[in-house]
Protein backbone atom coordinates (compact mmCIF):
# COMPACT_ATOMS: atom_id res chain seq x y z
CA UNK A 1 0.00 0.00 0.00
CA UNK A 2 0.94 3.69 -0.68
CA UNK A 3 0.21 6.59 2.06
CA UNK A 4 0.85 9.38 0.88
CA UNK A 5 -0.26 13.28 2.41
CA UNK A 6 -3.04 15.24 -0.04
CA UNK A 7 -0.72 17.70 -0.51
CA UNK A 8 1.41 15.75 -2.36
CA UNK A 9 -0.98 14.14 -4.62
CA UNK A 10 -2.15 17.72 -5.05
CA UNK A 11 1.20 18.89 -6.22
CA UNK A 12 2.24 15.70 -8.46
CA UNK A 13 -1.75 16.41 -10.34
CA UNK A 14 -0.93 19.92 -10.79
CA UNK A 15 2.70 18.99 -12.18
CA UNK A 16 1.21 16.93 -14.87
CA UNK A 17 -1.43 19.33 -15.67
CA UNK A 18 1.12 21.64 -16.39
CA UNK A 19 3.48 19.90 -18.64
CA UNK A 20 0.03 18.67 -19.72
CA UNK A 21 -0.03 17.25 -23.31
CA UNK A 22 3.63 16.55 -22.45
CA UNK A 23 4.40 13.74 -19.96
CA UNK A 24 5.44 14.78 -16.29
CA UNK A 25 7.68 12.93 -14.33
CA UNK A 26 9.44 13.40 -10.98
CA UNK A 27 10.01 11.89 -7.11
CA UNK A 28 8.82 11.64 -3.41
CA UNK A 29 11.43 11.42 -1.74
CA UNK A 30 11.39 10.52 2.09
CA UNK A 31 13.42 9.40 4.67
CA UNK A 32 15.25 6.11 4.36
CA UNK A 33 13.65 3.42 5.36
CA UNK A 34 10.40 4.88 6.11
CA UNK A 35 8.84 4.01 2.79
CA UNK A 36 6.78 7.67 3.42
CA UNK A 37 7.06 10.50 0.99
CA UNK A 38 8.03 13.38 2.64
CA UNK A 39 8.79 15.87 -0.11
CA UNK A 40 8.11 16.72 -4.28
CA UNK A 41 10.93 16.66 -6.71
CA UNK A 42 10.18 17.72 -10.08
CA UNK A 43 12.18 16.71 -12.46
CA UNK A 44 12.46 17.76 -16.43
CA UNK A 45 11.30 15.35 -18.46
CA UNK A 46 14.46 15.24 -20.78
CA UNK A 47 12.77 13.36 -23.87
CA UNK A 48 9.54 16.83 -23.92
CA UNK A 49 7.43 13.99 -25.24
CA UNK A 50 4.05 13.17 -25.25
CA UNK A 51 4.50 9.25 -25.40
CA UNK A 52 8.05 9.27 -23.36
CA UNK A 53 9.20 10.64 -20.68
CA UNK A 54 13.45 10.32 -18.53
CA UNK A 55 15.15 11.52 -16.10
CA UNK A 56 17.98 13.44 -17.73
CA UNK A 57 21.11 11.47 -16.46
CA UNK A 58 23.19 14.09 -14.78
CA UNK A 59 19.79 15.42 -13.25
CA UNK A 60 19.30 11.41 -11.71
CA UNK A 61 22.84 11.57 -10.32
CA UNK A 62 22.75 14.48 -9.04
CA UNK A 63 19.56 13.90 -7.02
CA UNK A 64 20.77 10.52 -6.26
CA UNK A 65 23.80 12.22 -4.42
CA UNK A 66 21.31 14.95 -2.35
CA UNK A 67 19.47 11.90 -1.22
CA UNK A 68 22.48 10.35 0.25
CA UNK A 69 23.44 13.43 1.94
CA UNK A 70 20.05 14.18 3.34
CA UNK A 71 19.20 10.57 4.38
CA UNK A 72 16.47 10.19 2.43
CA UNK A 73 15.34 7.84 -0.91
CA UNK A 74 12.95 7.76 -3.13
CA UNK A 75 10.09 6.03 -2.29
CA UNK A 76 7.83 7.09 -5.67
CA UNK A 77 8.69 8.12 -9.34
CA UNK A 78 5.80 9.64 -10.69
CA UNK A 79 4.91 10.19 -14.07
CA UNK A 80 1.95 10.57 -16.26
CA UNK A 81 0.79 9.45 -19.18
CA UNK A 82 -1.79 12.42 -21.31
CA UNK A 83 -3.74 10.12 -23.98
CA UNK A 84 -4.31 6.79 -21.71
CA UNK A 85 -5.46 5.46 -18.30
CA UNK A 86 -3.19 5.51 -15.54
CA UNK A 87 -1.55 2.21 -16.26
CA UNK A 88 1.68 1.27 -16.84
CA UNK A 89 2.67 0.54 -20.90
CA UNK A 90 4.92 -2.10 -21.86
CA UNK A 91 7.74 0.24 -21.57
CA UNK A 92 7.24 1.53 -18.68
CA UNK A 93 7.15 -2.21 -17.14
CA UNK A 94 10.08 -3.02 -19.46
CA UNK A 95 12.31 -0.14 -18.05
CA UNK A 96 11.77 -0.17 -14.40
CA UNK A 97 14.27 -0.06 -12.28
CA UNK A 98 13.76 0.31 -8.88
CA UNK A 99 11.92 -2.48 -7.31
CA UNK A 100 12.55 -0.68 -3.74
CA UNK A 101 10.33 2.55 -5.15
CA UNK A 102 6.42 2.56 -5.69
CA UNK A 103 5.50 3.58 -9.06
CA UNK A 104 2.66 6.55 -9.24
CA UNK A 105 1.10 6.72 -12.78
CA UNK A 106 -1.74 10.23 -12.96
CA UNK A 107 -4.00 10.39 -16.32
CA UNK A 108 -4.47 13.78 -17.68
CA UNK A 109 -6.61 12.28 -20.76
CA UNK A 110 -9.42 13.96 -18.96
CA UNK A 111 -9.72 17.25 -18.24
CA UNK A 112 -11.84 17.99 -15.87
CA UNK A 113 -10.93 14.49 -13.46
CA UNK A 114 -7.45 12.65 -13.16
CA UNK A 115 -6.95 9.38 -12.02
CA UNK A 116 -3.74 7.98 -10.23
CA UNK A 117 -3.02 4.54 -9.99
CA UNK A 118 0.36 2.90 -8.12
CA UNK A 119 2.12 0.14 -8.78
CA UNK A 120 5.16 -1.85 -8.10
CA UNK A 121 7.29 -2.86 -10.54
CA UNK A 122 9.35 -6.56 -10.11
CA UNK A 123 11.04 -8.65 -12.46
CA UNK A 124 8.72 -7.47 -15.32
CA UNK A 125 6.16 -8.22 -13.15
CA UNK A 126 3.47 -5.33 -12.26
CA UNK A 127 1.24 -5.51 -9.06
CA UNK A 128 -1.37 -2.54 -8.43
CA UNK A 129 -1.39 -1.33 -4.79
CA UNK A 130 -4.12 0.45 -2.48
CA UNK A 131 -3.67 4.15 -2.25
CA UNK A 132 -4.56 5.54 1.03
CA UNK A 133 -4.58 9.54 1.09
CA UNK A 134 -4.41 11.00 4.22
CA UNK A 135 -4.04 14.93 5.21
CA UNK A 136 -1.13 14.14 7.74
CA UNK A 137 0.96 10.95 8.41
CA UNK A 138 0.49 11.98 12.45
CA UNK A 139 -2.08 10.10 13.39
CA UNK A 140 -1.60 7.24 10.48
CA UNK A 141 0.14 4.31 11.43
CA UNK A 142 3.03 4.05 9.00
CA UNK A 143 4.80 0.89 10.59
CA UNK A 144 8.13 2.85 10.20
CA UNK A 145 8.41 5.36 13.01
CA UNK A 146 6.55 7.61 15.49
CA UNK A 147 8.05 10.91 14.17
CA UNK A 148 5.32 13.27 13.30
CA UNK A 149 5.42 15.74 10.05
CA UNK A 150 6.96 18.50 10.08
CA UNK A 151 3.99 20.39 9.38
CA UNK B 1 43.29 -0.08 -10.56
CA UNK B 2 40.88 -0.42 -7.99
CA UNK B 3 37.74 1.39 -7.63
CA UNK B 4 34.34 1.42 -5.83
CA UNK B 5 31.36 0.11 -7.84
CA UNK B 6 27.99 1.34 -6.32
CA UNK B 7 25.24 -1.17 -7.41
CA UNK B 8 21.44 -0.24 -6.99
CA UNK B 9 19.15 -2.36 -5.27
CA UNK B 10 17.65 -3.96 -8.79
CA UNK B 11 21.45 -5.53 -8.97
CA UNK B 12 21.77 -6.47 -5.64
CA UNK B 13 20.93 -10.35 -6.23
CA UNK B 14 24.28 -10.50 -8.14
CA UNK B 15 26.27 -8.97 -5.21
CA UNK B 16 24.93 -11.23 -2.36
CA UNK B 17 23.01 -7.98 -1.30
CA UNK B 18 25.66 -5.63 -1.26
CA UNK B 19 25.88 -2.17 -2.18
CA UNK B 20 29.38 -1.31 -2.84
CA UNK B 21 31.58 -3.65 -3.98
CA UNK B 22 35.66 -3.79 -5.22
CA UNK B 23 36.70 -4.00 -8.63
CA UNK B 24 39.55 -3.08 -10.88
CA UNK B 25 40.35 -2.18 -14.57
CA UNK B 26 41.51 0.56 -16.69
CA UNK B 27 38.17 1.30 -18.65
CA UNK B 28 34.53 0.70 -17.73
CA UNK B 29 34.51 -2.44 -19.84
CA UNK B 30 37.53 -3.80 -17.73
CA UNK B 31 35.99 -3.30 -14.76
CA UNK B 32 32.46 -5.07 -15.62
CA UNK B 33 34.65 -8.12 -16.96
CA UNK B 34 36.07 -8.11 -13.65
CA UNK B 35 32.75 -7.15 -11.37
CA UNK B 36 31.76 -10.63 -13.91
CA UNK B 37 33.91 -12.67 -12.65
CA UNK B 38 33.00 -12.37 -8.94
CA UNK B 39 29.52 -11.50 -9.57
CA UNK B 40 28.52 -13.61 -12.07
CA UNK B 41 25.81 -12.23 -14.45
CA UNK B 42 26.19 -8.75 -14.07
CA UNK B 43 27.47 -8.42 -17.05
CA UNK B 44 24.64 -9.70 -18.81
CA UNK B 45 22.73 -6.63 -17.34
CA UNK B 46 24.32 -3.55 -17.96
CA UNK B 47 25.99 -4.68 -21.64
CA UNK B 48 24.08 -5.43 -24.11
CA UNK B 49 25.19 -6.15 -27.62
CA UNK B 50 28.85 -4.47 -27.24
CA UNK B 51 27.09 -1.31 -25.38
CA UNK B 52 25.96 -0.17 -22.16
CA UNK B 53 22.48 -0.94 -21.96
CA UNK B 54 20.26 1.97 -23.39
CA UNK B 55 18.30 2.65 -20.10
CA UNK B 56 21.57 1.68 -17.44
CA UNK B 57 23.23 4.50 -16.42
CA UNK B 58 27.24 4.30 -15.61
CA UNK B 59 28.65 7.05 -13.60
CA UNK B 60 32.78 7.32 -12.99
CA UNK B 61 32.48 9.82 -10.38
CA UNK B 62 29.24 10.85 -11.17
CA UNK B 63 30.36 11.48 -14.34
CA UNK B 64 28.08 9.42 -17.42
CA UNK B 65 30.15 7.72 -19.25
CA UNK B 66 28.29 7.96 -22.28
CA UNK B 67 29.66 11.77 -22.85
CA UNK B 68 33.30 9.84 -22.02
CA UNK B 69 33.69 7.22 -24.48
CA UNK B 70 30.87 4.61 -23.25
CA UNK B 71 32.64 1.23 -22.32
CA UNK B 72 35.49 2.71 -23.24
CA UNK B 73 35.82 5.39 -20.80
CA UNK B 74 39.10 5.29 -18.43
CA UNK B 75 38.68 4.50 -15.00
CA UNK B 76 41.73 5.34 -12.23
CA UNK B 77 42.73 4.17 -9.06
CA UNK B 78 40.01 5.07 -6.13
CA UNK B 79 37.51 6.14 -9.07
CA UNK B 80 34.10 5.94 -7.67
CA UNK B 81 31.82 4.19 -10.18
CA UNK B 82 27.77 4.18 -9.54
CA UNK B 83 25.14 2.24 -11.81
CA UNK B 84 21.96 4.09 -11.83
CA UNK B 85 19.15 2.07 -13.48
CA UNK B 86 17.72 5.21 -15.63
CA UNK B 87 14.10 6.55 -15.08
CA UNK B 88 12.18 6.36 -18.16
CA UNK B 89 9.26 5.19 -19.92
CA UNK B 90 5.59 6.62 -21.58
CA UNK B 91 2.60 5.50 -22.74
CA UNK B 92 3.59 4.11 -26.03
CA UNK B 93 3.37 0.52 -26.14
CA UNK B 94 7.10 -0.59 -26.76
Amino acid sequence: MLMIRRDLVDAMVAHARRDHPDEACGVLAGPAGADRPERIIEMLNSARSMTFYEFDSGDLIRLHRELESRDEEWVVFYHSHTATEAVPSRRDVDIAGYPEAHYVLISTRDPDTHELRSYRIIDGEVTEEPVEVVESYMFSHTGADDVPDAS
Amino acid sequence: MAVTVSVPTILRTHTGGEKSVDASGSTVAEVIEDLDTRHSGIKGRLVKDGSLHRFINVYVNDEDVRFAGGLDAAVHDGDNVTILPAVAGGCAGS
